[in-house]
């Protein structure tokens, strides 16, 4: 186990595709260091992989201020018995305070599997990531400076704010889009650490027979206008009216997930919860209820246009413009508008 | 040869079904009104140790930890065809984390050994995803997440597709492996009615008056241990062991934004469209 370093640095598990840090890592790195400005510590992000060269120069722009490189040929590909060795000796060595992992295939995989072997917690999907402190109720002893991971629960209905007083480090993953992308600053200046890598072949236990790697055909999050709909769409066929929209509109189209159940439109169009936040200059709902598993995933759009058949749906509590109507009619009249001003 | 297979069943509140009278006053969920229900992603993972066991020869064994209930969770899974089932159930699990939950699941399966582990990818309830990686770690197993597909055990190794955030990838790993399986990996069985009616009758000896082991002859014992029995370090877990501690939860309250009521007539929605391009939300 880790001991308590009040003094230990907030530190990010940094994820690569070739040349480039994946937006998760980035978004962790700005997190970190609002964290680390708040302890007073500095933000460490740690890379591992095969050819690493160039991303301690981003990551540093992006607000770290230590970058760990971890370079090895046996780290080409990522495998949770190689990746945790590494992690876990590094964090022995380092004694960081935080670490973060993105809710992404490999976070998901490697984070559990480190924080088992450190016996440190570990929340899950963080919506949230505050410094603060907590009264122990049995003891009454107060603990000041921990990390508050706030997470929703019992099926998004209640948001829980997980701590970890005594079993470090603290950890947490997030999934993407989250946090923000925290804005480059090219004259940043911060210091990269070559770490010596201590691996050998049969520390690589499992073997990649195949993959497949896809391109994401959609961009929810770099969309700047979402049109999303819910279940009250009633059909595929219906959800053309909304790709209609989009398209007039420049902007993609999103759903529910009950949406995606129904298969009216494939998953990678899921917002909310378990699937993707978007933060657009302009959200469209249409026959969306308004679940919370659902706003967590928009609530941050600057401009939120709701149309319900429902005056008393929830998806009002978060609009800027209430239309109660129906879609079929509502959002004809919303391709009319704009092609007319255009 | 002969696989030893664990199958990992959690009992949840079917939280998919939340209605209005599940909902206390205060916005919570009032799990009791909900149906409780063997946690959906684990009927694949017994799927997957069926067809391991129809294909490659094993035997099956549910492993539940919860509460004294929690054994309809192995009944069900007895109904689909594993052959036999145990129950971990201690007052002083309560409060445990994903950790301390991991710590105990693993003392379970060392008790009776396995080559093969197998549980969901995640829990509807909790949903964290996390027991499954850690009790590989404290079982020194190889791990598979995010199984999507079986492709072939051998002697010393199993081959899965697993599901990824961008597509697939073929694994092989060495025995003895724990895989996390997701609802993609097959259409888990029904139960047989045979063997519904069989096992039907199939309880724990906390819940049974008569003979244990006629019991077990008929193989209608759910095996119940707590957790002195299967050797767990009791500073592992409960809320006292549990590194992660709940330190409030709270109703969600929405802020209430400005919202501008928009007649559903052309008038209005065009000067709503006029308003969002003078703003630049529409470019
Ligand atoms: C509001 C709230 C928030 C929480 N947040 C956290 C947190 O951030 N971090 C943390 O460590 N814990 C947390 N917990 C505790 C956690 O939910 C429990 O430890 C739970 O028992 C296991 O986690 P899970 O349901 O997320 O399992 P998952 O990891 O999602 O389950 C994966 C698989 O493991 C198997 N499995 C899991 N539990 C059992 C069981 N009891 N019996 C048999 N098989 C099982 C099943 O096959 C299941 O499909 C939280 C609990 C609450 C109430
Ligand atoms: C653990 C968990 C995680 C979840 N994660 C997510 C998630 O990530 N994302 C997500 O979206 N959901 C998620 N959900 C589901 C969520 O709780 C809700 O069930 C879901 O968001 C509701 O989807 P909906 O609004 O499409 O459907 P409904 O709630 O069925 O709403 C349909 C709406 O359409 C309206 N309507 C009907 N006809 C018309 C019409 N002609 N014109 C206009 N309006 C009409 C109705 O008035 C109604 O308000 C999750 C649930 C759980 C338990």
């Amino acid at each position: 186990m880790v001991d308590v370093n009040k003094k230990g640095d907030v530190w990010v598990f940094v994820e690569s595709l070739g040349s480039k840090v994946e937006d998760t890592s980035l978004e962790l790195v700005g997190k970190a260091r609002e964290l680390a400005d708040e302890l007073g510590v500095q933000v460490g992000a740690v890379v591992l992989g095969s050819e690493i060269a160039g991303l301690d120069e981003r990551l540093i722009c992006c607000g770290g201020d230590k970058v760990y490189m971890c370079q090895d040929p046996l780290l080409a590909h990522y495998q949770v018995s190689s990746y945790s060795k590494v992690l876990c000796d590094i964090a022995n060595e380092y004694n960081p305070s935080i670490i973060l992992f993105g809710a992404t295939s490999v976070g998901r995989d490697l984070a559990p599997r480190v924080a088992a072997r450190l016996g440190a917690g570990l929340s899950a999907d963080c919506t949230d990531l505050q410094i603060g402190s907590h009264k122990d109720s049995v003891t009454g002893k107060t603990y000041d400076d921990i990390l508050l991971q706030i997470c929703p629960a019992f099926g998004g209905n209640v948001i829980a704010t997980i701590i970890n007083f005594d079993k470090w480090p603290q950890m947490a993953t997030v999934r993407e889009g989250v946090m923000k992308m925290p804005e480059l600053d090219r004259n940043r200046k911060g210091e990269t650490i070559k770490h010596t890598v201590n691996l050998s072949k049969e520390d690589l236990v499992v073997e990649i027979l195949d993959e497949l790697v896809t391109e994401k055909t959609v961009d929810l999050k770099g969309s700047d206008v979402v049109v999303a709909g819910g279940a009250g769409i009633g059909s595929k066929e219906n959800f053309k009216l909304l790709w209609d929209l989009a398209n007039a509109l420049g902007g993609v189209v999103g759903a529910t997930r009950p949406a995606v159940d129904l298969g009216y439109i494939s998953e990678e169009h899921m917002i909310g919860a378990t699937g993707v936040t978007v933060r657009p200059s302009l959200y469209i709902a249409a026959g969306i209820s308004g679940a919370l598993q659902h706003q967590t995933g928009m609530w941050d759009s600057k401009k939120i246009i709701a149309i319900n058949t429902d005056p008393d749906a929830a998806i009002f509590d978060v609009a800027h413009y209430k239309i109660v109507g129906d879609f079929n009619e509502v959002i004809p009249m919303m391709i009319k508008a704009i092609k007319a001003k255009c | 040869m002969s696989y030893k297979c664990v199958v990992l069943i959690k009992q949840v509140p079917d939280t998919r079904a939340i209605t209005g009278d599940a909902m206390n006053e205060d916005g919570t969920v009032n799990r009791s009104k909900l149906a409780s229900i063997p946690n959906p992603d684990d009927l694949h993972a017994l799927e997957v140790a069926l067809e391991i066991k129809e294909k490659f020869g094993a035997t099956v064994t549910a492993i539940s930890m919860g509460l004294p209930e929690a054994a309809q969770v192995l009944r069900e899974a007895l109904y689909r065809g594993a052959d036999d089932a145990i129950l971990v159930t201690d007052r002083r699990c309560a409060g445990s984390d994903t950790l301390a939950t991991s710590h105990i699941l693993s003392c379970a399966i060392k008790k009776v050994g396995a080559d093969i582990v197998l549980c969901g990818r995640h829990s509807i309830d909790g949903e964290t995803a996390q027991v499954g990686p850690q009790i590989a770690e404290f079982i020194d197993a190889a791990q598979l997440t995010c199984v999507g597909e079986l492709k072939d055990v051998d002697k010393n190794s199993i081959t899965v597709r697993r599901v990824l955030d961008n597509g697939w990838q073929d694994a092989k790993a060495p025995l003895p492996c724990l895989l996390s399986v997701t609802d993609q990996a097959n259409e888990p069985r029904v139960g047989a009615a045979t063997r519904l009616m069989k096992y039907k009758n199939a309880t724990t000896s906390a819940n049974y008056d008569g003979d244990v082991n006629e019991l077990r002859e008929k193989n209608l014992l759910i095996e119940q241990y707590d957790l002195d029995q299967i050797g767990v370090d009791l500073s592992r877990i409960g809320f006292n062991g549990s590194p992660t501690k709940i330190n409030r939860t709270q109703k969600v309250i929405l802020e209430a934004k400005e919202v501008k009521e928009i007649s559903p007539t052309q008038e209005g929605i065009s000067a709503m469209v006029k308003e969002l391009i003078e703003d630049h939300s529409i470019n």
